[in-house]
């Protein structure tokens, strides 16, 4: 096929007799076709045709079923699982890419064009020619609400989200604030209420007005959807209740980082405990440029 | 009321329901007007559940019109305007109140949540006055204000009931539908429970459409009568009048069943 020839020599040697990107061309486009709608409708829910992948739902098969549609031999990826570059989810799927693609990889937040994620967004801003990829586990907000599907699409078509603030209200009655932490709800360019995965509602905030293109992949449910670059998505909140991301007394124990994720570390059985950053890149990345900072005071 | 009492706020007209061959209920026609309480009564299986899902929005009926004067276009017919604004209409101008108060709560969060659920759903987003409004209902209907916070399933039938109508009183809808309101509860607690809906239908202005068999609570809240045998009316008048004096063979003999203590 034609789409082969376009793919760098290295590939043809590293993958026998997979197609570019395991996936093969038919359902590639049957995946850009969703896409496609998907970034028309932002927020809006795609069904598509999932396939079975060589490995288990919830490990992230719809955002490599995106993922495997979307890259190209020129593209540079990274894979992050809960803001790290060297945990198993993001090891596999990053090797599984160099095999089957023979593209570039890199954990460099900066150098990436294409990042696939579970759990976390980059602290290090992404650009406008940057794609990034989420594992979605439920893509359906109103879930918890109305376990009929019939229903909650008859709700998003006539933006029927009023119930999903009952959630927050609970929240509120139960614990004095909103004490959902993560897969925050968001309403996406004013219209469609959208389920952001389950990252952390610090990261809320980075959606909105993203130069980056979003995309959503959800492979047990079958859905994808996708937030285009510069839209707004305002997560939910009451007006004397607003919004509020996670904050920390600490700073990063390693990279000393005060406005980045903090991950809680046990590192006893007597109580001892630390609190790192959890993007591995972004803290690696401060550290390497403290090093050399410290280097030319020393040189000096 | 701003029509004031020339216009009725429901009118159903030659309304029918089939499922397959079988008969749901067979050419009804009624108007109900602002501030009346009409009571369905007949036997199970009569057709009574079919004429109220018809007549509120739940089910389309086979033949028939079912209109509502709406607050901005006068009489609409329900199942012609849009679903969007039939749905609005449901949340809003009208109540459903369940006979199995599950059916009507949602279970899983507290008592204030249950009721500020309308109130959200019309775009209320300032906490501290929804749970001012939630608490000023509850007071309405005689609830334990300490327990606003707790989940519904811990509380009794009555009070569930109790919550059940005030979630629906929140929005100030014009029309109620009940089916067997206080089915299901001991007759102290069903006493109550119809003397705090007397009061407020009076109170507030409300129609209501209230399905029973129970002959004594047609007696105590409503003013109109309409008895249903294989899905078709059979006699209809104030409700004095066919309880004292019933003219059909069918109601002489719902009348006549009343066990007399």
């Amino acid at each position: 096929m034609d789409t082969i020839s376009q793919s760098p020599d290295n590939f043809h040697a590293a993958s026998g007799s997979y197609n570019f990107a395991y996936l093969d061309e038919q359902t590639k486009r049957m995946i850009r076709r969703a896409l496609l709608k998907a970034i028309t409708i932002p927020g809006y829910q795609v069904p598509f045709g999932g396939r079975e992948m060589p490995l288990s739902y919830g490990w992230g098969t719809g955002g490599i079923q995106v993922t495997a549609s979307v890259i190209g031999p020129e593209d540079i990826l990274k894979v992050i699982d809960q803001g790290a570059d060297d945990t198993t989810n993001a090891v596999s799927i990053r090797s599984f890419f160099a095999k089957t693609t023979g593209v570039e990889t890199t954990t460099e937040t900066a150098e990436a064009t294409l990042i696939q994620t579970r759990h976390r967004i980059p602290e290090t801003p992404l650009r406008e020619d940057q794609v990034i990829v989420y594992q979605v586990p439920i893509p359906e907000p109103l879930r918890w609400l109305e376990p009929r599907e019939t229903e909650t699409r008859k709700m998003h078509g006539l933006a029927e989200y009023g119930g999903m603030h009952v959630r927050l209200y609970e929240d509120i009655t139960r614990y004095g604030k909103i004490a959902t932490s993560y897969d925050y709800p968001v309403i996406v360019n004013g219209r469609y209420l959208m389920r952001p995965s389950p990252i952390p509602k610090f990261d809320n905030p980075k959606m909105d007005q993203n130069p980056a293109l979003q995309l959503f992949g959800a492979g047990r449910e079958k859905r994808i959807y996708a937030v285009p670059p510069y839209t707004s998505v305002k997560s939910l909140d009451f007006e004397d209740h607003p919004f509020e991301i996670q904050t920390w007394d600490q700073d990063c124990a390693i990279c000393g980082s005060t406005d980045s994720f903090l991950d809680e570390v046990i590192t006893d059985d007597a109580g001892g405990r630390m609190f790192v950053c959890s993007d591995t890149d972004y803290c690696g990345q401060r550290m390497a440029a403290h090093d050399a900072s410290d280097e030319t005071e020393t040189n000096q | 009321m701003n029509s004031g009492s020339t216009a009725p706020l429901l009118s159903v007209s030659g309304l029918s329901h089939y499922y397959g061959a079988i008969t749901g209920c067979c050419g009804v026609s009624f108007d109900l007007w602002p501030g009346e309480v009409i009571g369905v009564v007949g036997e199970s299986g009569s057709g009574k559940t079919t004429l109220l899902n018809c007549i509120s929005g739940r089910m389309a009926p086979t033949v028939g019109k079912v209109e509502f004067c709406t607050r901005t276009e006068g009489l609409a017919d329900i199942y012609r305007m849009s679903e969007a604004e039939r749905r609005m209409l449901m949340r809003t101008d009208w109540g459903f109140v369940h006979q199995n108060p599950r059916d009507g709560l949602r279970m899983g969060v507290s008592a204030g949540a249950n009721i500020g659920e309308r109130l959200m759903a019309v775009g209320a987003r300032h906490y501290g006055e929804i749970r001012d409004t939630a608490n000023d209902w509850l007071g309405k209907v005689e609830f334990n204000l300490d327990r606003m916070d707790h989940l519904p399933s811990t509380f009794s039938g009555g009070m569930q009931q109790r919550l059940q109508i005030a979630r629906n009183l929140v929005t100030g809808p014009r029309l109620v539908f009940m089916d067997e309101p206080t089915g299901g509860l001991d007759v102290s607690v069903q006493a109550r429970l119809l003397d705090l809906l007397r009061e407020l239908v009076t109170d507030l202005g409300l129609s209501a459409i209230v399905v029973t068999h129970d002959l004594a609570v047609a007696r105590l809240i409503t003013q109109r009568l309409m008895v249903m045998r294989q899905g078709e009316v059979v006699e209809t008048g104030l409700t004095d009048q066919v309880l004292d004096d019933p003219q059909h063979p069918y109601s002489q003999l719902l009348v006549s069943s009343i066990l007399q203590v």
